[in-house]
């Protein structure tokens, strides 16, 4: 940064550094307390006073989980529980980006009527309440025979993730030089052909962003899906985690290991993708 | 209301947005939002209707007749609302808890991002750090700090016991006003990191010339903050204020499993007390009632915001 640096400067900065490490490692200490438990003996998990570091790492959670334990007969349905969540979850993803992708392209790139309006509204059904949604759609789909069904869940999804999806999509999109689309237009392209071949390659960072979001929004739904959904067949993981957690003892580390297989995706997506998750957020803000 | 979302977006791109053809009536914006539409709609619009509607009656599971609008009696629902304590008890715990979480996160927010932006060592790890509750869905958060806030075998009180402390077991999720205090925790430390990863984005985007210049001028640090940084910040502000607020009633699904509103109704928030007479009770009549006052508060707080921010816009 600067030249010369003076002692007394120099012994500030290492205070900040030293600062933000502190803030930060206390800011992680709950999250890497529930992943290290999962992995601890039976005995380690109930001791009093507590075992603060762990003295053996065990997969046992894990096994008597997905049922390899022979000794532990009741267990949840895990494997079922993450098959219906990535049905949901990958279904509705699909859909929201798309029409998301769509419709962030037409609010970046046209003016028209109602442009604003129309913009306002969408973001503002964003709003509502899972709560308030959940009611009377779980006494319309009692009535259409949908509830129970991994379709009308993913449908539903889409509905509430979509708004987001199109504010990330006209920000990705706003940032995108309009010389191209026009330069596409002289050249005689038909305004869908200049989404299509000019935009939309350009947009990718984006919409895989989106996606992101759209993915981890359906995967840790919890109020609406435990509402429309009352079979074990069709639960996804949030309620199958708040089921387990409504047993009479609950088994925390049991509780601990469903919760890392649960955030595996997250983990993954937030890894791969930390500088577009940034940019995504702040597109708009930022002069291009 | 005209100026929220877009004249705030719009803003660094304001010349570009001139440039844009305007179409006079364009068939094609139209076709390319109508699947949305026509989805938020059916989803969302058409539901939110008929709860409405269900909110003029007296309807209850048990009774399959009392979906049945009357003029004469279409406000009961709400009267009986306005008599029942607990339903002003949790509005006005979600009040309480909306402001401090609101509030307190940006302002440690703001702190975190200016020490973030200092740090010159492991920026790179500390930021992949603070993304780490990111990864926690809203039910784990809740599941995760009911655990820590057990009075008996909560990391909490065990750290404060081999801290020293000889008292009796605290009881933070049964105790007032500590269950209040412990979900607001616990979406504080959810809702932190995309606030502070926004706001850090912002500052270090901000053109140096101008911190050069106050050097010039021998501003303080504290000067620099409030007159340079946090005015420009204010987009940023912005943009992580609306994702707060509309992801403020994920609130529902920490609470849920941390306390249940309880006990006694001394964490209710209007959120789970709209289940409890709406799924719980099968009271669809009083809990669409109740359901509506969640879409007003929600939206009443997502338009004050976008006005505060406006605001904030124009003196800066």
């Amino acid at each position: 940064m600067i030249a010369s640096v003076s002692p007394h400067r120099k012994s500030t900065q290492r205070m900040w550094n030293l600062l933000a490490w502190v803030i930060l490692v206390l800011l992680a200490i709950p999250a890497v307390w529930i992943v290290l438990t999962a992995f601890r003996p039976q005995a380690e998990v109930n001791a009093s006073p507590p075992v603060w570091i762990p003295r053996a790492l065990t997969l046992d959670a894990f096994t008597t989980m997905f049922g390899l334990n022979p000794d532990v007969r009741q267990r949840v349905a895990v494997e079922q529980y993450l098959v219906n969540s990535l049905i949901v979850a990958t279904i509705s993803t699909l859909v929201t980006v798309s029409f998301g992708t769509l419709a962030g392209y037409a609010f970046a790139q046209f003016r028209f009527r109602f442009h604003t309006l129309a913009f306002l509204g969408i973001i503002l059904s964003r709003a509502v309440p899972g709560v308030a949604l959940s009611l009377p759609l779980f006494l319309l789909f009692t009535r259409l025979g949908l509830t129970n069904n991994l379709l009308g869940i993913s449908f539903v999804y889409v509905a509430v993730n979509i708004p987001f999806t199109i504010w990330l999509m006209d920000g990705f999109f706003r940032q995108i030089p309009y010389d191209l689309t026009e330069a596409a237009y002289i050249d005689g392209c038909s305004k869908w052909a200049a989404f299509w071949r000019v935009n939309l390659p350009l947009a990718v960072p984006g919409i895989s962003t989106a996606a992101i979001f759209a993915f981890l929004a359906s995967w840790n739904e919890f109020q609406i899906v435990s509402v429309l959904v009352r079979s074990n067949d069709a639960r996804t993981f949030p309620p199958g985690l708040f089921a387990f957690t409504e047993q009479f003892t609950i088994d925390w580390r049991g509780m601990c290991a469903m919760s890392v297989i649960m955030m595996i995706p997250a983990v993954v997506f937030v890894i791969l993708t930390q500088r577009n998750l940034v940019r995504g957020l702040t597109f708009g803000a930022v002069k291009g | 209301m005209a100026l929220t979302a877009n004249a705030v977006t719009s803003v660094p791109l304001g010349n570009q947005r001139l440039k844009a053809p305007r179409r006079r009536i364009s068939w094609f914006p139209l076709a390319l939002i109508l699947p949305s539409v026509i989805l938020i709609l059916l989803v969302i619009g058409f539901p939110l209707v008929y709860s409405l509607y269900v909110s003029f009656t007296p309807y209850e599971l048990l009774k399959p007749n009392s979906l049945a609008f009357d003029v004469s009696t279409m406000f009961n629902n709400y009267i009986r609302l306005t008599r029942d304590p607990v339903f002003w008890r949790s509005l006005g715990n979600t009040l309480l808890f909306v402001t401090i979480t609101v509030n307190l996160q940006y302002v440690l927010a703001l702190g975190l991002s200016q020490l973030l932006a200092r740090v010159t060592r492991g920026q790179s790890i500390l930021r992949t750090l603070l993304m780490i509750p990111m990864m926690f869905a809203p039910i784990l958060v809740g599941f995760q700090f009911r655990w820590f806030f057990n009075s008996n075998l909560g990391l909490v009180n065990n750290f404060l016991f081999s801290l020293g402390y000889s008292g009796e077991e605290i009881a933070w999720l049964i105790d007032e006003p500590l269950g209040m205090f412990s979900i607001i925790v616990a979406s504080i430390w959810m809702n932190l990191p995309v606030t502070t990863i926004i706001l850090l984005a912002g500052t270090l985007s901000l053109p140096s010339d101008l911190y050069e210049a106050a050097d010039v001028d021998g501003a303080s640090g504290w000067a620099k903050f409030r007159k340079i940084t946090l005015p420009l910040l204010a987009p940023f502000t912005y943009i992580a204020l609306t994702i707060q607020s509309l992801d403020v009633a994920r609130a529902f699904d920490i609470v849920r499993i941390m306390t249940d509103g309880g006990p006694a109704h001394r964490t209710e928030l209007i959120w789970t007390y709209t289940t409890r007479l709406a799924i719980e009770d099968t009271k669809f009549g009083l809990g669409s009632a109740m359901s509506w006052v969640t879409v007003i508060v929600s939206v009443v707080f997502t338009v004050y915001l976008f006005r505060q921010l406006v605001k904030t816009r124009v003196v800066s």
